[in-house]
């Protein structure tokens, strides 16, 4: 390896191997189904959980990507394969031209130094019994660095977060509150010098007044260190406030994907249509009147056929039921996909435009 | 265990007790300077600091804290759920003209469920998994009312029905587990309304539900405080929410309430520099590019009692005037009250959020 042992953070030993026009991250077709234990009352087999269910998706140098969707639709299995804490049963993982745990590839260790992850739960990913300065260098110590450099780095990053190093350095997770924890892991998470960050609803246990630190901690981080962010949560307004494209979930599958203004103005998929609708108005004149949707999100053991969200959609039609939607242009000015039968030309729903000549 | 465990003393150096709030006609909940402490070997955590608020009938009034700001802990103590050894309450809270915090526990157990229920962030654990939902909505209809199980089971039903639950009739033989999230927080709904209670607690009962399940919940409940004239205190995290089903708030910092008044007044122009931080740092609408306008720094420590504005370390705004004393509610016209003394300058400044916005986008 050759990577310079620099307390500059600022990151040149990463080569940017596949030039500026090649994606950071690639997925294709990324498949990951559980078995579940035990039999069903028929006493057969239970059929397993699609929690992912082929998706794929780029995300270009510098640039966030935004991924929404409700409990259970895989955002964050998403999230495990993506660093392979869980392995895929399917599909590729091809960080900057290099595919991850593969002959030609990298391997999964020296894919890991360029992907980090943040938590939600910024208790239980912090070691209770090591100081925190500990904490941010044990990646770097294991990876290779001189313990010396490896803590002066760490007490660098510390204060690159907003942590006092005079104050912080010595204290365990227990004497830090969640926002000063979440600080911790980010900085942890950097201490590898990663070029992307994953975060599973890094800010959904903070209170808002410290998610709004936090969020401006992660904008100012990402410019410093040339970051490219995977942003998942459930929380609409967060993701459109960092991400630059947006891809939504539903059942393991992409519903819709397209660069964040043009999904939040003009979204064409019910479902995401009807996420933006569930939100609750800031505006004492604009409550919501009526739920967008009823019934809660079906279970990912037995998803519906055909397009996955037609049992609960209002549009519904015959073909939805049959045929499987693909991911279809939605030919709005930008990058912007749905997977929708209303979008796809000539799919036989009422509202599709006829089939192109 | 009796009242006596619950020690009514005034604190020695307490402030002078904050003024009404403008006294509603027959309120149905009267809280007059709730004080909670939670008193351990190790240490004293001075939760609430002297809480006054009514509640008229059939008003929805909204509690917006974060954690730690005593939201939660002033809503159990109406219901005195909290655990008697280790608190020390006083002040009065007035239900129906019969101070709680006076009556012994038979007879708090007498009003719990049958004037005033609850409603919890998490039915899975509200629910006991080894009874079916129907079987424990009837014990509390039996229990209380003393009617035939038969009786019950039909009450149950139209209970359920009431609730919007599909399929009644099978669901009341379903275990908890056995529901989605969304159904069970229903469930938990008719069984907190099953003795026809007129006050309803809810303690943030859609946090965990996916936002398209907390939507339908929030309707829900709008609706039938409507249909059954409830009056209901709805405590949550989440602005967006409370605008949703509130038509007065009461913003809670530091185990105080800063500021309260009707929805319309406080959301558009805050009075207090909390509330406006607040608002300001919820991320909503397109604001991409644009910087946040945090609150600095973190909560208040509450291991002793507040001598000062509890948000003077992280105010903006802050005079030396801030670190003289407690500031007392003041009025802000209206109804409105907030615990400021430099109020009139806070619904002076642009509305929360609006600084932001005019920043240049990147």
């Amino acid at each position: 390896m050759t990577r310079t042992r620099e307390l500059d953070l600022v990151d040149e030993t990463r080569p940017d191997v596949g030039g500026p026009k090649q994606p950071l991250l690639l997925v294709q077709d990324l498949r990951k189904y559980f078995v579940v234990k035990g039999r069903n009352a028929g006493f057969k087999k239970s059929p397993p959980v699609r929690a992912v269910d082929g998706i794929s998706f780029s995300v270009a140098k510098g640039e966030t990507l935004g991924v929404v969707g409700e409990s259970g639709c895989g955002k964050s299995t998403m999230a495990r394969l993506l660093i392979r804490l869980i392995e895929p049963d399917e599909g590729d993982v091809i960080i900057d031209g290099q595919k991850v745990a593969s002959e030609d590839g990298i391997s999964v260790r020296e894919m890991r130094s360029q992907v980090q992850m943040v938590f939600q739960d910024s208790y239980a990913s912090l070691n209770p019994r090591l100081p925190i300065e500990e904490s941010v260098a044990f990646g770097a110590i294991s990876d290779g660095v001189p313990r010396k450099e490896a803590m002066a780095r760490a007490i660098s990053l510390l204060d690159k977060v907003g942590l006092d190093p005079r104050l912080f350095v010595h204290r365990y997770p227990h004497e830090l509150s969640g926002g000063q924890r979440q600080r911790v892991n980010i900085a942890r998470a950097l201490a590898l010098q990663p070029r992307l960050l994953i975060l599973d609803e890094a800010v959904s246990a903070l209170d808002k007044s410290v998610e709004a630190q936090v969020m401006n901690l992660l904008s100012d981080l990402k410019s410093q260190f040339d970051l490219t962010y995977v942003f998942i949560s459930h929380d609409l307004n967060v993701v459109r406030f960092i991400s630059d494209k947006v891809m939504v979930m539903y059942l393991g599958e992409i519903v819709e994907i397209g660069e964040a203004d043009e999904v939040y103005e003009n979204p064409k998929h019910p479902y995401t249509q009807a996420l933006l609708l569930a939100q609750p108005a800031m505006d004492p004149a604009e409550r919501r009147k009526k739920a967008p949707l009823t019934g809660d999100p079906p279970n990912p053991i037995a998803p519906p056929p055909g397009c996955r969200f037609h049992t609960r959609c209002v549009f519904a039609e015959g073909v939805c039921s049959q045929v499987v939607p693909k991911l279809t242009t939605t030919g709005g000015p930008g990058f912007h996909e749905a997977a929708c039968h209303m979008v796809i030309p000539g799919s036989g729903h009422s509202q599709a435009a006829a089939a192109a000549a | 265990m009796t009242a006596a465990a619950i020690k009514a003393t005034a604190p020695a150096d307490a402030p002078a007790p904050a003024p009404a709030p403008a006294p509603a006609t027959d309120p149905i909940l009267s809280v007059r300077d709730l004080h909670v402490k939670f008193v351990t070997r190790d240490r004293t955590v001075h939760a609430v600091n002297g809480v006054s608020f009514d509640l008229a009938r059939g008003e929805v009034l909204g509690i917006l804290g974060e954690s730690g700001s005593g939201k939660s802990v002033t809503l159990r103590s109406i219901q005195r759920l909290l655990p008697e050894r280790r608190t020390v309450m006083s002040g009065s809270i007035m239900l129906e003209g019969e101070d709680v915090l006076q009556m012994s526990s038979r007879q708090v157990t007498g009003i719990r469920g049958s004037k005033v229920s609850m409603i919890f962030q998490e039915p899975a654990t509200a629910f006991d998994p080894v009874y079916t939902v129907g079987h424990q909505i009837c014990e509390t209809i039996v229990h209380h009312e003393g009617i035939s199980w038969k009786q019950a089971e039909a009450r149950a039903l139209e209970l359920l029905e009431l609730v919007r639950i599909p399929s009644a009739q099978t669901r009341l033989r379903a275990y908890p587990h056995e529901m989605s999230g969304g159904m069970r927080q229903r469930a938990m709904i008719a069984l907190a309304l099953a003795c026809r209670p007129k006050l309803l607690l809810a303690d943030e009962p859609t946090t965990a539900l996916d936002a398209t399940v907390q939507i339908q919940v929030l309707l829900l409940l709008a609706q039938l405080q409507e249909e059954l004239g409830l009056s209901i205190i709805f405590v949550t995290h989440d602005v967006g929410v409370a605008v949703e089903v509130s038509s007065r708030l009461a913003v809670m910092y530091g185990g105080q309430v800063v500021e309260t008044g009707l929805l319309e007044d406080v959301v558009p122009k805050p009075a207090h520099p909390y509330t406006r931080g607040l608002l300001a740092s919820t991320i909503h609408g397109s604001m991409r590019g644009t910087r946040l306008e945090a609150i600095p720094g973190s909560p208040p420590n509450l291991t002793n009692a507040p001598t000062a504005c509890t948000f003077a370390p992280r105010c903006p705004l802050v005079i030396d005037g801030c670190l003289q004393g407690v500031p007392a509610l003041r009025e802000v016209g209206g109804s409105r009250l907030a615990r400021c003394i430099r109020t009139e300058t806070v619904v002076d400044l642009p509305p929360p959020g609006m600084a932001a916005k005019e920043a240049t986008p990147a």
